[in-house]
């Protein structure tokens, strides 16, 4: 059961026969293109152009044709930057929450499926596995706000921690609709039940879910715009109070992970959302068991990706912050209730038709 | 002599208003507080103002500001400093609305000479000045919005500045730096076609101030965060001494345009003193978006009823200011602004006292940011609108 | 109380129009304070000085504030009436000061001391300025600083005027009785001297000389003869 893109492709196509080592390699690379490509995608497409046109500026135009090289110059930037460690710092504590942090991302990424046989590992407790690893971010955010002894950085670790553990409960219990409604944990078939799924009888289209679970959908990208502490709910790093919240004594290769994984976190999360609400790598019209979909499948999933994110950082881009204290009346007096007022209406219409 | 017994009862009133000021803080958990330093360097403190904020969890117990970063002695060079000269120098107070700044300085030193600047002279003094509050007032909104966190408004505050900056320039040829204004009148009229484009450039400024109206203003988020914050009583804001957008927010219908139109032609325009009785953060932008709309009205009106003749009175070529003491004050972007003038007869002014907005409006800082959370001093700063040098000087 | 209104230098009073509501003020302000106010000074039309005792300060300020409707608070500030001992645009370039005590030059005899309108007795004098923002009136109270550079604090009546005390007392070296709060405003804590007195020097002034106190711009519109005016006449030749 265990094969990736990539060794789908090598041993069906070409038959060859891949020795473990192989395959690991070969998903350990997948891994890396399947979050720095998103991520990368994201940054330019979202945060260099977008943004900037929408506030009547060009962005970036110098770095290659339409700045599109400007990140790989960012990057070149910050890695000549000085790695500063401050002096009272806990040191191990400080130089490895930027990893931690980045170590949920991977994680998450671990049960996207990106076509019928495309994923990195197929696990039948898919969406519980995702919503358990993508607290692990926290630590790393706490680890962060604490060990860099700084008090803007234990602020925003400590306003994080607060927001990511309230956020948390939306998010799952948005999903749980989801999970009623397919009968399955399982990333990949619940993709399925989409593509065969029928809505009144009428099944050209599949159902995706975002059609019947649209205030899940709506609660769970309020809840994943907490998650990546991005505006309205950017209190962690709210730059206008906290200078960069837990991020603020960080320089360097360590601040590039942060920023990376802000980034690749949000192209991770956008994928979830397209797996569970936007039938994920299929198409309409095109069987869900068709091979094409092993090629084909990632770049869908891209494309949706791309149009969560757009909404995403559209939110980013427009709102200012809420505070503290309005944030969390937010996430328990209102998406939650609504979150379980939509597993109830959930269950109900499940038993009944 | 002994208070009067209505005195003490307004004693009372304000002994119990420091006291709801404290209970604010409720402590209920017995915890170690924390001193956050905001500033001198922080993003949100444009300028170098210094926060020394005494916290409980995110809760303000004390804030302390701490100024003089950007202390540069005006009152002491002026004394050393021809009367024209000074010009150079109080343009840099409030640096988003510099000609506003001349004028009141100019007046002062034209009452004690006893001089009068031509009404055409008059008139572009009171669009200029008015043109300066529009461009400071539309930046403040724009720049309160990048402090509560939204990035988009801040960039059409400062493009739909430069309409404004670029009708400045082509009458001064300085866009942040007149230093146009002169005893008597002004350096030159204003150049050929300059009506007519100023008020091109007021229609923008209007649809500007709409779309800043829905964008931000009309955004829920920005209504929780402003709405019930920071809340000063007229009573504290007048013993204060804030003036401008930050009183009449609390309430207090009093605007020295109308109430002491002194040198400038604001008595021949129609318009409105605009108050909202709130007096939160809200309240204080909300007026000021208001006073950058109406102030478009006041060029408009100013503009079509701009009289003819020379821009500049008859003053002898060296300025000596005959013996005697001034005070002026107008109502600056910022709020009131004064010059009180002291001459000995000399080219230069013997003291000069500088009453600037900003550090009347700041010092209720420590009032009001009490028992508030750290977030909120952000954004009642803001919504204060101060500039690092009209506090300082 | 006949003398109370001395008036030093008002202009004559037959000649200028009354200036009704300003002389109701005053004759308001001697019914209540009486012996407090020394001196008064009436422009029409324009503004209205009081100058009280120095035990008078803060009663003007509690009785303006409480008892006439006097909310609004403007600014308090102070004043060094001594002339300049480095010339009138402390522009000398010696410290005559100090060249005079060193008998360098001939010991000059300081220019008399003028205290304004109003008049006074002493170097220093506070002055302020508040008002009455219904009913539009305002005026600017002004006092002797005693030797002791001690006045009582505004702040039980205008709780705005910390930040002013504060900073006349860094720049003056005036301290207000009652003020709790008399660290330096602007100055770093350990400063030395009052920079706003007069005879506080402005160093830049005595490392490089001022040019532009003969660069006199000519006005538009100016019809003074070039040769006249001492600032071109080096410029002509």
């Amino acid at each position: 059961m265990i094969s990736t893109l990539s060794s789908v492709l090598l041993s069906t196509v070409l038959a060859v026969e891949i020795p473990y080592w192989g395959q690991t390699s070969f998903r350990v690379l997948g891994g890396l293109v399947a979050i720095l490509l998103p991520a990368g995608g994201l940054v330019y497409v979202y945060l260099f152009k977008m943004m900037s046109f929408m506030q009547s500026r060009l962005g970036p135009m110098e770095a290659g044709p339409y700045g599109s090289m400007q990140l790989l110059a960012e990057v070149g930037k910050f890695l000549q930057k000085e790695d500063i460690v401050p002096a009272k710092a806990d040191r191990v504590v400080f130089l490895g929450a930027p990893f931690i942090v980045l170590l949920s991302t991977f994680l998450l990424l671990l049960v996207v499926p990106f076509g019928p046989d495309a994923w990195f590992v197929d696990l039948d407790t898919g969406v519980y596995f995702a919503m358990a690893v993508s607290s692990v971010s926290v630590i790393g955010i706490l680890m962060a706000g604490w060990g860099s002894s700084s008090k803007y950085s234990l602020l925003g670790g400590i306003r994080a921690a607060g927001q990511l553990v309230a956020y948390e409960l939306p998010m799952i219990l948005a999903v749980v609709g989801v999970v009623i409604q397919a009968g399955t944990l399982n990333m990949n078939e619940i993709v399925f039940a989409q593509a065969n799924g029928e809505i009144f009888g009428i099944g050209v289209i599949g159902n995706p879910y975002i059609l019947t679970q649209f205030v899940g959908f709506a609660v769970f990208l309020i809840a994943i715009q907490a998650e990546l502490t991005q505006p309205p709910f950017d209190m962690p790093v709210a730059e206008s109070e906290l200078v960069a919240g837990y991020m603020t004594e960080y320089s360097g290769l360590r601040f590039l992970l942060f920023f990376i994984g802000e980034f690749a976190t949000a192209g991770v999360f956008s994928a979830i959302a397209a797996v569970l609400f936007l039938g994920g790598w299929y198409v309409p019209f095109l069987a869900p068991e068709h091979n094409l979909y092993n090629v084909l499948g990632p770049l869908v999933l891209m494309a949706k990706i791309f149009g969560v994110a757009g909404l995403i950082f559209w939110f980013r881009f427009t709102y200012p912050r809420f505070r503290e204290d309005q944030l969390q009346r937010l996430a328990w007096k209102f998406l939650i209730p609504i979150a379980l007022v939509n597993i109830v209406i959930t269950g109900v219409l499940k038993v009944v038709f | 002599m002994t208070a009067t017994a209505g005195a003490s009862e307004r004693e009372q009133l304000a002994y119990i208003a420091a006291k709801a000021a404290d209970s604010r803080v409720n402590v209920e958990l017995e915890t170690e507080g924390m001193t956050l330093n905001i500033g001198p360097q922080h993003p949100a403190t444009h300028g170098t103002l210094r926060i020394i904020a005494k916290l409980d969890g995110e809760q303000v117990i004390s804030a302390d500001p701490v100024m003089g970063y950007m202390h540069r002695g005006y009152e002491k060079l002026t004394e050393v400093r021809t009367y024209p000269q000074v010009t150079t120098l109080i343009n840099r107070i409030d640096w988003l609305g510099s000609f506003a700044n001349e004028v009141p300085f100019i007046l002062a030193a034209e009452k004690l000479m006893e001089v009068e600047a031509p009404p055409r002279a008059v008139w572009i003094r009171t669009i200029l000045f008015e043109m300066s509050r529009i461009a400071n007032n539309l930046l403040g909104l724009g720049d309160m919005a990048a402090q509560l966190g939204a990035v988009t408004p801040v960039f059409y505050a400062f493009r739909d500045r430069e309409y404004v900056l670029n009708q400045v320039e082509a009458v001064t040829g300085g866009r942040f730096h007149p230093n146009f204004d002169r005893i008597g009148g002004l350096k030159d009229d204003i150049p050929a076609g300059w009506i007519a484009s100023t008020k091109d450039s007021m229609v923008k400024m209007r649809a500007a101030a709409d779309e800043l109206e829905t964008l931000v203003f009309g955004n829920e988020i920005f209504t929780t965060r402003t709405r019930g914050i920071g809340i000063i009583p007229a009573d504290i804001a007048l013993e204060y001494g804030m003036s401008g957008s930050n009183l009449r927010g609390s309430g207090v219908d009093w605007d020295l345009r109308r109430d002491s139109p002194s040198g400038l032609a604001y008595d021949q325009a129609d318009w409105k003193v605009w108050t909202h009785p709130d007096g939160d953060s809200y309240a204080r932008a909300w007026v000021r978006l208001q006073e950058m709309r109406e102030g478009t009205y006041i060029v408009d009106q100013l503009l079509d009823s701009l009289p003819s003749g020379p821009v500049m009175a008859k003053v002898p070529r060296i300025i000596k200011v005959p013996e005697g003491e001034a005070w002026v004050e107008t109502e600056n972007p910022l709020g009131a602004m004064g010059y009180y003038i002291v001459s000995k007869g000399d080219l230069v002014p013997f003291r000069v006292k500088i009453r600037s907005a900003s550090f009347n409006n700041i010092a209720i800082v420590p009032w009001v940011l009490k028992g508030v959370y750290v977030p909120d001093i952000i954004s009642i700063l803001a919504s204060l609108y101060f500039i690092l040098g009209d506090i300082d000087r | 109380m006949a003398d109370t209104d001395t008036a030093e230098e008002a202009p004559a009073t037959d000649s200028v129009p009354k200036d009704t509501a300003r002389e109701e003020l005053l004759g308001e302000l001697q019914e209540r304070l009486g012996d407090a106010i020394i001196a008064s000074h009436i422009k029409p039309a324009d503004e209205l000085w009081v100058r009280v005792t120095t035990e008078g300060w803060a009663e003007i300020a509690h009785v303006l504030r409480h008892a006439m409707n006097f909310k609004y608070f403007d600014f308090v500030s102070a004043i060094d009436w001594m002339p300049s001992p480095f010339g009138r645009e402390m522009d000398s370039e010696v410290d005559l000061a100090v060249a005079a005590a060193a008998g360098e030059t001939e010991t000059k005899e300081p220019e008399p001391m003028v205290q304004g309108y109003t008049g006074g007795d002493t170097r220093f004098q506070v002055f302020s300025r508040v008002l009455d923002v219904e009913n539009l009136r305002g005026l600017i109270i002004k006092a002797d600083v005693p030797e002791s550079l001690e006045v009582p604090t505004w702040i039980t009546s205008y709780p705005g005027a910390v930040w002013h005390e504060r900073e006349v007392h860094e720049m003056y070296g005036i301290s207000f009785a009652g003020n709790p709060d008399m660290r330096n405003l602007y100055l770093p804590g350990d400063f030395e001297g009052y920079p706003m007195r007069k005879d506080f020097p402005l160093l830049a002034r005595r490392v490089k000389p001022w040019p532009g106190i003969v660069d006199v711009e000519g006005m538009p519109g100016s019809d003074d003869e070039p040769d006249e005016s001492t600032s071109d006449g080096e410029a002509a030749e």
